[in-house]
């Protein structure tokens, strides 16, 4: 019978073998595949002279943060609660929270 | 030798349920051979062993082992005099419920450092010896009582301990098992071990085994 | 050697101590796995799209005009073109002509655009992939609009941009201009902004200055401001998801703090049996540590994994219905598959540090207590 801590440091090394080889190797297998699609992206952006990640579609202060005005975005104020789901991920663009 | 002078031991002491267990012990007590304390419930025996066995502090007194002090050791060598000179036998056993046999044989040596397999092979060899090596996967509560005694008494020999202090072990064993662990008992003297027993089973203090009979009423010898 | 075969001993009987409740203790690795994948899925996540958003948009437009009226984003006229161009530093300025639509058969908002060359027949789009998935179904290969006078056009899907480009353009649907002021109803003359090249990066500040002397009813958004949005965007500490994890994590805590604090009467008389067979406090103590390292050490390293896996492989497709919020378009995401390190040092120190510590710390008061308990009965 294998002595359980054998068993238990065996699975310990594997797993975190498996994450260093996730954190530290991966990312350099997938770099050559990743820059292929992101010259296709900073391309598509230098094109287009598009100035936002297409991350909410919901309403057009959202799919356009970075160009909402000061009161579209948030309705009344600029600090008023979202009404959408993706405004409890994220902050008020920048300039607005700093006046 | 083991000599006691002037052992006290109070509980709660200055509280209204003070309690005085020992009440000034002096005694010799000889190596390699088997002393057993007598005397009624609540006369102070089990105190007794378990001061002489480095578990717990005399209020006051001290013991002396082959002329070394141990009433005063720091607490990480009293548990390593307790696990390295002395085995024990508990009155309940004290098994611990849901690991193997083997495993519960082997727990007083994991504090030592020593080999794994070193430790097995002592504990296998032991378990053989007590005749209940084929239950040596199962976990403890599945054994009958007098099978657990015997868990017990491979447990308390791991460390190859010099001295072996049993308290009230025929308690829960009948006569012919009780029988044969006075024969174990005989087998631990012939090796040359100190037995110390308290007990007020006659079985055990009118058998040959016993050499000397140390009678205790109210915390003092009598 | 001996301090190790001691350490190994002790993690021998603990494993088989947390064997005799593997059920417990196996659900009990699962649910802090599970926290443990959801903390880090969600630092992975918003990591890697904070460096996607960085690299990505650094090929915007140096700076985007707008105007404003009564308080709000408005149409800007043609016009306005020239007189940016005669502010010195400024290398070019087009009009961009954007806008949304809203398709009511599958209640989606798209970006319609007009590409700065589109050489393209008047009746055709060219849409991200994101459309075509969400779109429901074409007839004869073309989509159905409605311009804002309430006719009905017909438009010939022509080209798809692929999956790769999903994050920036998911949901663009690309068309002639004049098509596009059909569909917009945006006039002539007007535009929705105007984006300006800068050649001197360093100069932004002072054109935008000067821009707006120039223009006092437009605001300029410079590029450096799109990237500082996008970089707070998942900022974690602003994130709702992470208040709600951090209260699962609480929970987890004070259950566990339950668990450690109240020792059961087995488990002090455990405790008590192996002092009185000659185990020291600390080795009571080194053997509860093993305990807590057991448990959450496995599940930091069983979450960080799965969250790995999650992030990276999957696409984050849990985090997709939060994302995703009312909209119906999600766009398929290749993240740049990095880690920060520091981020997972400090999620090892506000998970496998404290448990480890509520497992030792109650066994504290239990182990110190003199070990001829176990023969008083």
């Amino acid at each position: 019978m294998v002595r359980k801590s054998t068993a238990y440091l065996i699975f310990l090394l594997v797993a975190g073998l498996v994450m260093a080889g996730l954190i530290f190797m991966h990312p350099r297998l997938q770099m050559v595949d990743y820059e292929r699609g992101l010259v296709k992206r900073q391309h598509l952006v230098r094109e287009l002279g598009l100035t936002d990640l297409c991350l909410f579609t919901e309403a057009r202060y959202t799919r356009h943060l970075s160009q909402a005005d000061l009161h579209s975005p948030f309705q009344d104020y600029p600090m008023a609660l979202e009404h959408f789901p993706s405004g409890s991920l994220v902050l008020p663009p920048e300039h607005l929270l700093k006046r | 030798m083991i000599q006691l002078s002037g052992i006290k031991k109070t509980f709660n002491g200055g509280k209204s349920n003070e309690f005085k267990a020992l009440r000034g012990i002096d005694l010799e007590v000889a190596l390699n051979e088997v002393s057993v304390f007598i005397g009624p419930s609540g006369s102070g025996k089990t105190t007794l062993l378990s001061i002489l066995g480095c578990m717990s502090r005399p209020t006051s007194g001290r013991i002396w082992l082959s002329g070394r002090e141990i009433t005063s050791l720091p607490e990480r060598f009293a548990a390593e005099t307790r696990r390295e000179t002395f085995g024990f036998i508990f009155q309940n056993y004290n098994l611990i419920k849901g690991i193997s046999v083997l495993e519960n044989t082997m727990l007083p040596a994991y504090p030592t450092g020593m080999k794994y397999r070193v430790i097995r092979d002592r504990a296998v060899s032991l378990l053989e010896k007590l005749g209940i090596m084929s239950k040596s996967e199962e976990p403890v509560e599945h054994l009958s009582g007098g099978e657990q005694q015997r868990v017990a008494i491979a447990r308390a020999l791991i460390n190859t301990p010099s001295i072996i202090i049993a308290d009230e072990p025929t308690a829960h064993l009948d006569t012919e098992l009780a029988q044969g662990l006075l024969d174990i008992f005989a087998g631990f003297r012939k090796e040359g071990k100190t037995i110390l027993i308290a007990s007020h089973d006659a079985l055990v203090f009118e058998s040959p085994v016993a050499d000397r009979l140390i009678s205790m009423r109210d915390g003092k010898i009598v | 050697m001996i301090w190790i075969e001691r350490q190994r001993a002790f993690l021998d009987f603990t494993l088989s101590s947390l064997w005799r409740r593997k059920v417990r203790n196996l659900s009990l690795l699962m649910i802090y796995a599970l926290i443990i994948f959801l903390l880090s899925s969600v630092i992975f996540f918003t990591h890697a799209l904070r460096k996607e958003a960085e690299s990505v948009l650094k090929d915007s437009p140096e700076m985007i005009v707008q105007r404003v009226v009564g308080g709000r984003h408005s149409l800007i006229p043609i016009s306005y073109v020239e007189k940016i161009d005669q502010i010195r530093g400024t290398s070019s300025v087009r009009p961009r002509l954007w806008g949304y639509y809203f398709h009511p058969a599958s209640k989606t908002n798209y970006t319609i655009m007009v590409p700065e060359e589109f050489s393209q027949p008047d009746d055709t789009v060219e849409t991200g992939a994101g459309v075509l998935r969400t779109w429901g179904p074409l007839w004869k290969g073309k989509l159905y609009f409605k311009t804002h006078d309430g006719e009905a056009i017909l438009l010939k899907a022509i080209n798809t941009m692929g999956d790769e480009t999903d994050l920036v353009s998911a949901d663009l649907i690309l068309m002639s201009e004049s098509t596009f002021r059909k569909i917009s109803g945006i006039p002539e003359g007007y535009a929705n902004d105007l984006s300006v090249n800068i050649r001197n990066e360093r100069e932004s500040q002072t054109i935008m200055m000067k821009t707006v002397k120039a223009l006092p009813d437009t605001r300029p958004i410079l590029k450096k401001e799109i990237i500082r949005t996008y970089i707070s965007l998942f900022d974690w500490r602003g994130g709702y998801v992470i208040v709600l994890l951090w209260g699962a994590l609480l929970a987890f805590f004070i259950f566990a703090w339950d668990k450690a604090t109240g020792l059961s009467a087995e488990e002090k008389t455990e405790i008590g049996i192996l002092k009185g067979i000659g185990w020291d406090t600390s080795d009571v103590l080194m053997m509860k540590f093993w305990e807590g390292v057991v448990i959450s050490l496995s599940a930091f390293f069983l979450g960080v994994i799965a969250a790995y896996v999650h992030v990276y492989f999957a696409s984050a497709t849990f985090f997709e219905h939060a994302l995703k919020g009312w909209s119906i378009l999600y766009p398929k995401f290749s993240l740049r598959p990095s880690v920060n390190p520091y981020q997972l040092a400090i999620l090892f120190f506000l998970t496998v540090v404290p448990y480890t510590l509520l497992t030792i710390v109650p066994t504290w008061k239990v182990a110190i207590t003199e070990p001829d308990l176990v023969m008083r009965h």
